[in-house]
């Protein structure tokens, strides 16, 4: 079997010792980086994320399987970096203040970063000076915000507004995702984007970064 | 009054109380506050709480310890208040129920994922709701509630602790499903047939369902647990699922709708009926007098 199509296997199996040997062996191999990454790992990330989509697989094997993208990219990025290989976009991600929920937002994550984006995870507790403060700071396209509570949901719109006021609001892309939130909710807050699960919120960064 | 392993043995459906948070949240609980907070500093608001579902004809009523493990706690920089706030929970309840209700010991996820996809190790798990649960039980309870899980691992290891203290305590463990083309399933997988083999496995004598669905949903979850376990079934089904109006939740499930579907949930054989998310005294009010037309 091709080197590439095993190790997208693998990574869809969550086998991350595998996944660490092939991406070395790809390496090795000379591969092209570019091709290791797109048609290895993300393509296996891919997978895992339609599957995940439409229940045939659950919570436990995408984080086994981001684990073993994790491996993978580890082995992968000094070799990206020498290269100038560019990460497809940078997204600064977090639940916002007063919300400890982190399961969604970590979910987003694995899924945006298994999709090739460069993503800061602000962790949970975010303020939205944080937020902006960071995407200024590290030149991010997009920023994500995660809220599970209803009571702490209007933070988001705290961090909007603040984007407005440091005019950074239409330079930057907002997404926002959680249970309680809406299409309707995101558009009443000025949100670019409404995410419904972890790939929706890919198919909008991927948008907004025009790929 | 008898003890409730005696009653679960008697006919009659029991009513259980509704949501805690819902209630918490109208009685000027934080937005981002630890809700177990409230332990330390306003008994009187789990006493009025507890006094309303008992007065709308609960005759199970929970103790605000939804996230009262250490490892919970530990977010909110409360673990080393772990024994303060479960033990003052459980005596805010029976102040006010006395011996005309039974206690039941909330006991929620840690927010921890498990080895090999988390980093906590089962061992950890085991130990922080042990911390807990015997606080709960060393104050008296008459159950303990494992609830609102999703990891058949972590609501195993629950109902565990609460037995490696505690050979004879009632234990009930509810897990949270969603619904999918190919059935109901929890989002780390487990399915109802799972979680009703899985968690009589690990010792319980209750098993169900709550938070996450509506009444409708519920009635369909019940009719699966049915076939896969002769043990008591419990369900606490949210209000529906919440709405956004003018950016407040709405939690749409009239207490009247609620009842009446309800009527299902008899029909199937369920044995504990209570509510979850959205529902309040009147949602329980109303299931209590549905419930009493059937006795």
């Amino acid at each position: 079997m091709n080197i590439l199509q095993e190790l997208s296997d693998n990574l869809e199996q969550g086998n991350t010792k595998k996944v660490a040997e092939l991406t070395q062996q790809a390496i090795n191999a000379n591969l092209d980086i570019k091709k290791i990454l797109d048609d290895g790992l993300i393509s296996g990330m891919t997978k895992v994320g339609i599957k995940f989509k439409a229940h045939e697989i659950f919570l436990p094997d995408v984080l086994l399987a981001a684990k073993a993208m994790y491996a993978g990219m580890d082995l992968l990025k000094p070799h990206m970096i020498k290269k100038g290989i560019p990460t497809i976009g940078k997204v600064v991600i977090g639940t916002v203040q007063g919300d400890l929920h982190d399961i969604g937002k970590n979910l987003v994550a694995i899924m945006l970063k298994g999709a090739g984006f460069e993503v800061i995870d602000l962790g949970n507790d975010v303020s939205p000076e944080r937020f902006i403060s960071t995407a200024e700071k590290e030149n991010a396209d997009i920023i994500g915000m995660s809220a599970l509570l209803t009571t702490t949901m209007p933070v988001m719109k705290k961090v909007i507004d603040l984007a407005k006021e440091m005019q950074v609001y239409g330079k930057k892309k907002f997404i926002v995702g959680g249970a309680p939130l809406s299409t309707e909710y995101a558009k009443e807050i000025g949100a670019d984007a409404y995410c419904f699960d972890g790939m929706s919120a890919v198919e909008a960064a991927k948008r907004f970064v025009r790929i | 009054m008898i003890s409730l392993r005696e009653r679960l043995k008697k006919n009659g459906v029991i009513v259980a109380d509704g949501a805690m948070g819902t209630m918490l949240f109208q009685r000027g609980l934080k937005p981002g506050e630890c809700p177990e907070r409230m332990n330390l500093e306003h008994s009187e608001i789990l006493e009025d709480i507890a006094l309303q579902y008992l007065n709308a004809g609960a005759e199970i009523i929970q103790t605000n310890t939804f996230g009262g493990s250490p490892l919970k706690l530990a977010m909110y920089s409360l673990n080393n208040k772990t024994e303060e706030i479960n033990a003052r929970a459980v005596r805010a309840v029976r102040k006010i129920i006395g011996e005309n209700a039974y206690v039941a010991a909330s006991c929620g996820p840690s927010g921890k994922l498990l080895e090999p996809f988390g980093d906590t190790s089962a061992e950890v798990l085991f130990e922080s709701f042990k911390r807990q649960i015997r606080v709960l039980i060393e104050e008296g309870v008459d159950l303990i509630c494992v609830e609102t899980m999703t990891d058949l691992t972590e609501a195993s290891l629950a109902v565990k602790a609460a037995r490696s203290i505690s050979s004879s305590i009632p234990i009930s463990a509810t897990m949270t499903f969603d619904e999918t083309p190919k059935g109901f399933f929890t989002i780390m997988g487990v399915s109802i047939g799972q979680a009703a083999e899985g968690l009589a496995d690990a010792g319980v004598d209750i098993v169900g369902s709550n938070c996450g669905n509506g009444i409708a949903n519920m009635v369909k979850i019940a009719e699966e647990f049915k076939k896969h376990t002769t043990l008591p079934i419990i369900i606490r089904s949210n209000a529906g699922l919440p709405l956004l109006k003018d950016g407040i939740a709405i939690f749409p499930e009239t207490s009247e709708f609620m009842a009446e579907k309800s009527q299902e949930l008899l029909k199937i054989g369920v044995k504990i009926i209570g509510g979850c998310c959205g529902t309040t005294p009147e949602h329980i009010g109303a299931i209590n007098k549905m419930v009493s037309q059937y006795a």
